[in-house]
Order: structure tokens, then sequence, then C-alpha cells
């Protein structure tokens, strides 16, 4: 029974060294690819600057003209919600963050009698709101932790044809902003259509606005150009969602993974000393056995033999020496 | 020595090529190219695939297959959006040509627009990679 406990605890502690061992490579390999994932955070960030600046100017120019992605509609009946969660778990409240405040938008938009539609961007909010009920409109997934521009076009294209057939009247986004590597929040941004300000504020970068919009040339005409621009603006704002996503999810992988690893820690050393007691009772509880059993047994016949011994006379009877 | 401008690259992936030049030569979607020194006026202008060269203020030219995408001319810059390009010099020579001969496969049978953009940007790759003569 007490050896028994002791051997229970020691398999305890050895699972708990090796799942250690997985955490701490996990943590690790989330650290290294937050690095990666910042820069190519930053990589992008010309590309969207520049296409902002483009709408920009090309609005400035007055060709803002009614194209459908920048009018919106005045009746807004049904929001599409585009979902950007990870594919695997094991990364702290991250896909909670994010599901958690799709799912209150939704309701608060089902309780206005209004109408919502999903698309999921990754593994795990695909199952959420599969398993939930709700409307998936299409998924997305398998790149979440290193996403391309492909990715962001397929995206971006499935967003805008769902918005010009008139299925929906707007589309949000819903995504972990990577702000530093020890903090990250979750944001809701309107996607299309794009305002005014959404072109003008974009990802709350102050653009350069050198006000010579008046005498550009274009070719074709600014609304053609305009026309043909704005699905790529729309892709550019997902591809910097989805890398900003990607970038979240390693810092909350690498926290959650850290933290595994210092609970395992931490139950290593508390089961180490419960086990060191156990193996200690056992051997205390032994010695105590012998020392009774040795007694219970001496109590008979030991003072006799020494007695015998003493004396090197003949055995005097038990009975009158022993006497405790 | 011509006077000279900044020119800027710019996939939604890196910056491709940044630095200064004398003059640009693009192919917009009309379909003629054209050619940006220093001190152009502003300038908007959709792409199409095409095979852009930006020559050096020291004589030398970087080939880059823009494959679609926008040039825009302000204040002595010059900058190409795209969704894809790539360098001459990073180009796989041996997959564009296999990537051409598709296309062209395709387009003997029947004509589609994928196999059309398909062939126009494995040419621009083959030219920007300088084994093919425009």
């Amino acid at each position: 029974m007490a050896g028994g406990q002791e051997r229970i605890l020691r398999g305890r502690i050895k699972s708990m060294q090796a799942t250690k061992k997985i955490t701490r490579a996990m943590e690790l390999i989330a650290g290294s690819r937050i690095v990666k994932a910042q820069q190519r955070v930053t990589a992008a960030v010309p590309y969207s600057e520049q296409i902002t600046e483009v709408v920009r100017d090309l609005a400035a120019v007055g060709a803002s003209t009614d194209s459908p992605l920048l009018a919106g509609r005045a009746e807004i009946r049904t929001t599409c919600y585009v979902v950007i969660t990870a594919d695997r778990g094991l990364c702290g409240g991250y896909n909670a963050g994010v599901q958690r405040a799709a799912e209150g938008e939704i309701k608060a938009d089902v309780l206005s009698g209004k109408d919502y539609t999903v698309v999921a961007v990754g593994r795990k909010a695909e199952g959420y709101f599969k398993f939930r009920g709700y409307t998936i409109d299409r998924a997305f997934g398998g790149f979440s932790d290193n996403p391309s521009y492909a990715d962001a076009r397929a995206i971006g294209q499935h967003v805008v044809s769902l918005y010009e057939s008139g299925a929906v009247d707007r589309v949000e986004l819903v995504y972990t902003r990577f702000i530093t590597a020890g903090s990250q929040e979750v944001v809701l941004r309107p996607l299309v259509p794009l305002s005014a300000e959404t072109v003008a504020g974009g990802d709350g970068k102050a653009g350069s606005s050198d006000g010579s919009g008046g005498d550009y040339e274009f070719e074709p005409d600014p609304s053609t150009i305009l026309e043909t621009l704005l699905p790529r603006y729309v892709e550019a704002r997902v591809y910097a969602a989805l890398l900003n996503a990607a970038a979240s999810e390693h810092a909350f992988r690498q926290r959650a993974m850290k933290s595994a690893t210092d609970n395992a820690e931490e139950l290593i050393k508390n089961l180490s000393i419960i086990m060191n007691r156990a193996r200690q009772d056992a051997i205390t509880t032994e010695i105590m056995e012998i020392v009774g059993g040795a007694e219970a047994l001496g109590s008979g016949k030991t003072p006799d033999v020494r007695y015998v011994d003493l004396l090197g006379a003949s055995p005097v009877p038990a009975s009158q020496h022993g006497d405790n | 020595m011509a006077a000279t401008m900044t020119v800027e690259v710019v996939s939604p992936e890196a910056v491709l090529y940044s630095g200064e030049a004398t003059m640009v030569i693009t192919r917009t979607l009309g379909g003629g190219e054209i050619a940006f020194q220093a001190g152009h006026a502003p300038f908007l202008a959709a792409l199409t695939e095409n095979h852009t060269r930006v020559f050096l203020a020291d004589g030398s030219v970087e080939d880059i297959a823009v494959h679609g995408g926008f040039v825009e001319v302000s204040g002595n810059t010059v900058s190409i959006l795209s969704d894809a390009a790539e360098i001459g010099s990073s180009i796989d020579v041996a997959r564009a040509k296999a990537a051409k001969e598709r296309a062209e496969e395709r387009l003997r049978h029947e004509h589609d627009a994928e196999a059309v953009s398909a062939l126009g940007r494995a040419n621009a790759r083959l030219q920007a990679a300088g084994s093919l003569t425009p």
C-alpha cells in the first residue's frame, strides 16, 4: 500500500515530465515563429499603404463614383462576418476571444431582426459555428499559422462576390490585432463597403497626402482603375488581417505553452515532495515494523539467552527473570 | 548624367525593389509600353502582365516580371503595386517555359481567359529572365 502509492506518484511525475517537454518545445517553436510573423506583418505594410494612397488619390480626383464597393446600401439586412481564428487549439484564449466577439455581434443582429452569415477562416471557427448551428456561408482553413497572399485573395474574391451579388449588405472582419508580442486585441473592422473613413483611416496609419491629386493623368480612365483597384484593396486588407491574426496566434500559443510548462514544473515539484514523503513514510513504517516485531519476539527469549551467556551456567527458567 | 527618381516595386508580401533609377518602362492595360523618367507628370495606370525594366543610375538594368497591378507616379516617385511580381534573376526559367508550353497547348484546343493570362505571365517571366526576346 505505501510502496504502491510511491509507484503511482513516480508514474505521474514521469508523464508530467513528458508533457513538459512537449509544451516547452511548442513554446520555443511559437516564439521563433512570432518573429517571422511579425516581419511579414511589417513587410506587408508598404503595399497596403501605397494602395490606400492610390485609392485616396483616385477619390480626390472624383473617381469615387457609384462603385458598389464604395457606395454602401441604404438598408443593411444581412451582415457577413469573416471570423479569423487558428486551425489548431493549444493557444490559450485566442480562438475563444474571437469566437465570443463574433457570436456576440451575431446575437445582437438576430435580436434586432437582421440576418447574418459567417465566413469561417481557420478550422476552429468552422467547428465552433457549425457545432452551434450557425449558418456558415463558406469555410477556409489550413493556413492560419502561415497565410499567403493567395489565401487572402481567395477570401477577398469570395467576399466581394458575395457583396456584389446582393447576398450580403455589409462585411465585417473579426480578428485579433497584433500590437506587440505582449499585447493583442480582438477587433471588429468593417471591410465592405469601403466607406470614406475606411479608405482614409485604413489600419490606423496616417498616409502622406501631397494633395497633388488634381492633375493626374490616367490610363484607362479613373473609374475603370478604381474598379480594378478596389477588389485588390479588399484583398490587401484581408491579407493584413490574416498576418495580424497569425502573429497573434503565435504570441498566444507561446504564452499558453509557457504557463503550461511552468505549471508542469510546479506540479512535478509538488509531486516529488509528496513522493519523497511517501517513501520516507514507507521506510519509517518498515523500521517500526521490524523494531516492533523484534521487540515482540524479544519479550519472549532474548533476556533469557543473555542471562545464560553471562553466567555460562545451566539455564534458569525464563519466567523467573524476564518480567517485562 | 540624367536626373534620377525613386522607384519602388511593391508586392503584398515584400518590397521587391526600391532605389534610384533614371527610367522605368512598363506596360499598361491598354497594351502600350510606357516609360517614365524623372520629373514625369502625376500618372496612374493599371498594368497588364509585362516585363518591367528599371534603368538604374549606374547604367545597369533591373528586370522584373510584373503580373498585373498598378503604377502611380507622383512627386518624382514611381511606385509599382503588384499582386505578384518577381525579380528577373530569381525566376525559374525551366518552370516558366513549362508553364508557357502548357498554356499554349490549352489555347490550341480552346480559347480560355485563364490560359491567355497564364501565357502572358509565362512570357513576362521569360522576358524578365532574359531567355526570350520580345
